[in-house]
C-alpha cells in the first residue's frame, strides 16, 4: 500500500509539472499572437499551423545558442542564479488544487500536489522566495544595467508582498482556513441563494488589490520596471544568453500561472462549479475520475482566463514611473488593504 | 494527520524534481552551443561606450529603507493570519473583544505608517 502511494504521489508530481511547465511554452505563444491581434499585426504564423510550433523552435534556439561567460561576472552565482529564480517557480504550485479526489490503484487523493495545511502561505513564501535568483542574476553579472534592475525588481517585489500578505486576511477571515482544498469547499455554497459564494463575491476590494499586486510580483506591464528597455535594456537579465536567459523567462511565467491559478482558487471557487451545475453534472451519473477530470478542464478555463488577461493589461496600459509604482504600493494599497481586514470585520460581526 | 508527513514527501519529489529540470537545462546549454571569444563582447554590456567606473557603487538608501519597512510589515501581516483563521470562533466565545484587539493592532500599526509617511520615508520624487 505504501508503494501504491508513492507511486501515485509521483504520477501526480509528474503529470502535473509536466502541465504547467508547458503551460510556458503556450503562454509565449498566445503572448505573442495576442499581442499581434491587438495591435493589428499577423504575429508567429509560419512554423506549424497558426504558429503554433514556434515555442518549440524558439526552445531549439535557445538551447543551441552560445552560453556566455564573461570575465567579469562572479561565477558561481551567475550559474546558479537562474537556477535559483525556476526552482521557486516551480515548487509554488504544489499547493494549488487542481481538481476533487480522484482513485487511482485502489488509492483515492486529490487531484493536488500536496495538500498542506497552511497552503496559502506555502505558495506565498515559496513564491517570494524567486526573487533570489533576481537579485543575485543582477548582481553577479557586475553591469551597471542588470545591477540597477535587480534592485528595482527586488524593491517593487518587497512592497508589492505587504499589500499581497494583507489583501488575503479578509479570506481568511471569511472561510476561516489556510488550506486551499478547504477553500475551494468552503466557496461551493450558495451565498444569498442566487450567487456561488466566490471570493470575488464577498471579497472585491481584496480580489482588486490581490491582482494589482500578482502584476506587480510577476514584474509585468504595467510595472515591469525591473526590466524597462528604454532605461534599463534588459534589467537583472542583460548579461545572460542562451537557456540560462530564457530559464529567467520561463520562472516568469510559471509564477504567472501560479498567481493566476491562485487567483482562480481564492476568488473564482477553484475547480468547483457553481452549486447548482455541480449537482446537475453529478446527476449524469459519472464516474469519480471522469468528474475530476471535468473539474480540472474547468479550473484551466477560469485559469486561462486570468492568463489572457496579463496579455490584455499588458498591451493596454503604459508602463508606471518608479515613484509612481511606489506611491501606488505603499500609500494606496496598504491603507486600503489594512481598511479592508477592519471593514470585513465589522460587517462580520454585524451579520 | 497532524504533521502531514506525506503532503511534504510529495513537495520534496516535486523539489528533486525541479532541480534536476533547472540543471539539465544549464548542463545542456553549457554542452551545445559554439565558443567564440571575441575582447569586444567579453566586456560589460553599456550599449557599446567603454564602461566607466565600477557597477558596485554607491546607489540610493530608499532601497535599505524600503527593505526595512518590508521587514516590520510583513511580520504584522503574518501576525494577522493566526487572528484571522480564529476569528469566527472568537466573535461566538468572545464577542465584540477580538475586533478591539485588531482595531489596537491596526492602530498602533497606523501610527507608525502615519509618521514614516509624515517623515516622506515614501517619497522617492526628492
Amino acid at each position: 500500500m505504501t508503494l501504491t502511494i508513492l507511486l501515485v504521489t509521483l504520477l501526480k508530481v509528474l503529470v502535473l509539472s509536466f502541465v504547467v511547465i508547458n503551460v510556458v511554452p503556450l503562454m509565449t505563444w498566445v503572448e505573442r499572437r495576442g499581442s499581434a491581434f491587438i495591435q493589428g499585426r499577423i504575429g508567429p504564423n509560419r512554423v506549424g499551423p497558426l504558429g503554433l510550433f514556434q515555442p518549440i523552435a524558439d526552445g531549439i534556439k535557445f538551447i543551441m545558442k552560445e552560453d556566455t561567460y564573461y570575465p567579469h561576472v562572479d561565477k558561481i552565482l551567475f550559474i546558479i542564479a537562474p537556477a535559483l529564480a525556476l526552482i521557486p517557480a516551480i515548487l509554488a504550485f504544489a499547493a494549488i488544487p487542481f481538481g476533487p479526489q480522484f482513485t487511482l490503484w485502489g488509492y483515492t487523493t486529490a487531484l493536488q500536489i500536496a495538500d498542506i495545511n497552511i497552503g496559502v502561505i506555502y505558495v506565498l513564501a515559496i513564491a517570494s522566495l524567486s526573487i533570489y535568483g533576481i537579485l543575485l542574476g543582477g548582481w553577479a553579472s557586475n553591469n551597471k544595467y542588470s545591477f540597477l534592475g535587480s534592485v528595482r525588481s527586488s524593491a517593487q517585489m518587497i512592497s508589492y508582498e505587504v499589500a499581497l500578505g494583507l489583501s488575503i486576511v479578509g479570506l481568511l477571515m471569511i472561510y476561516e482556513t489556510t488550506s486551499l482544498k478547504d477553500m475551494v469547499l468552503a466557496q461551493s455554497v450558495p451565498l444569498w441563494g442566487v450567487l456561488p459564494k466566490w471570493g470575488i463575491f464577498t471579497q472585491p476590494v481584496a480580489f482588486l488589490l490581490f491582482w494589482i499586486c500578482i502584476f506587480a510580483e510577476t514584474n509585468r506591464l504595467p510595472f515591469d520596471l525591473p526590466e524597462g528597455e528604454t532605461e534599463l535594456v534588459a534589467g537583472y537579465h542583460t548579461e545572460y544568453s542562451g537557456m540560462k536567459f530564457a530559464l529567467f523567462f520561463m520562472s516568469e511565467y510559471m509564477a504567472m500561472f501560479t498567481g493566476s491559478a491562485l487567483a482562480a482558487t481564492l476568488f473564482l471557487g477553484g475547480w468547483a462549479f457553481p452549486p447548482g451545475i455541480q449537482e446537475w453534472i453529478l446527476n449524469f451519473g459519472l464516474s469519480r475520475n471522469l468528474f475530476a477530470f471535468i473539474c480540472f478542464i474547468n479550473f484551466m478555463i477560469k485559469v486561462a482566463f486570468f492568463l489572457w488577461c496579463f496579455v490584455w493589461v499588458r498591451w493596454t496600459f503604459p508602463r508606471f514611473r518608479y515613484d509612481q509604482l511606489m506611491k501606488l504600493g505603499w500609500k494606496f494599497m496598504i491603507p486600503v488593504a489594512l481598511l479592508n481586514i477592519l471593514a470585513t470585520g465589522f460587517v462580520i460581526y454585524g451579520a | 494527520m497532524a504533521y502531514q508527513t506525506h503532503e511534504y514527501i510529495a513537495v520534496g519529489m516535486l523539489f528533486l524534481f525541479a532541480a534536476l529540470v533547472a540543471t539539465l537545462i544549464l548542463i545542456a546549454t553549457h554542452l551545445l552551443g559554439p565558443k567564440i571569444k571575441d575582447p569586444a563582447k567579453m566586456r560589460p554590456y553599456e550599449c557599446g561606450p567603454e564602461p566607466q567606473g565600477t557597477p558596485r557603487h554607491q546607489f540610493s538608501v530608499h532601497f535599505y529603507i524600503i527593505a526595512i519597512f518590508f521587514i516590520l510589515f510583513d511580520i504584522e501581516a503574518v501576525f494577522m493570519y493566526p487572528w484571522a483563521v480564529m476569528f469566527k470562533k472568537f466573535l461566538i466565545l468572545q464577542g465584540f473583544v477580538i475586533i478591539l484587539d485588531m482595531v489596537v493592532f491596526i492602530g498602533i500599526l497606523a501610527v507608525g505608517f502615519i509618521y514614516i509617511w509624515k517623515k516622506k520615508a515614501l517619497e522617492w520624487d526628492l
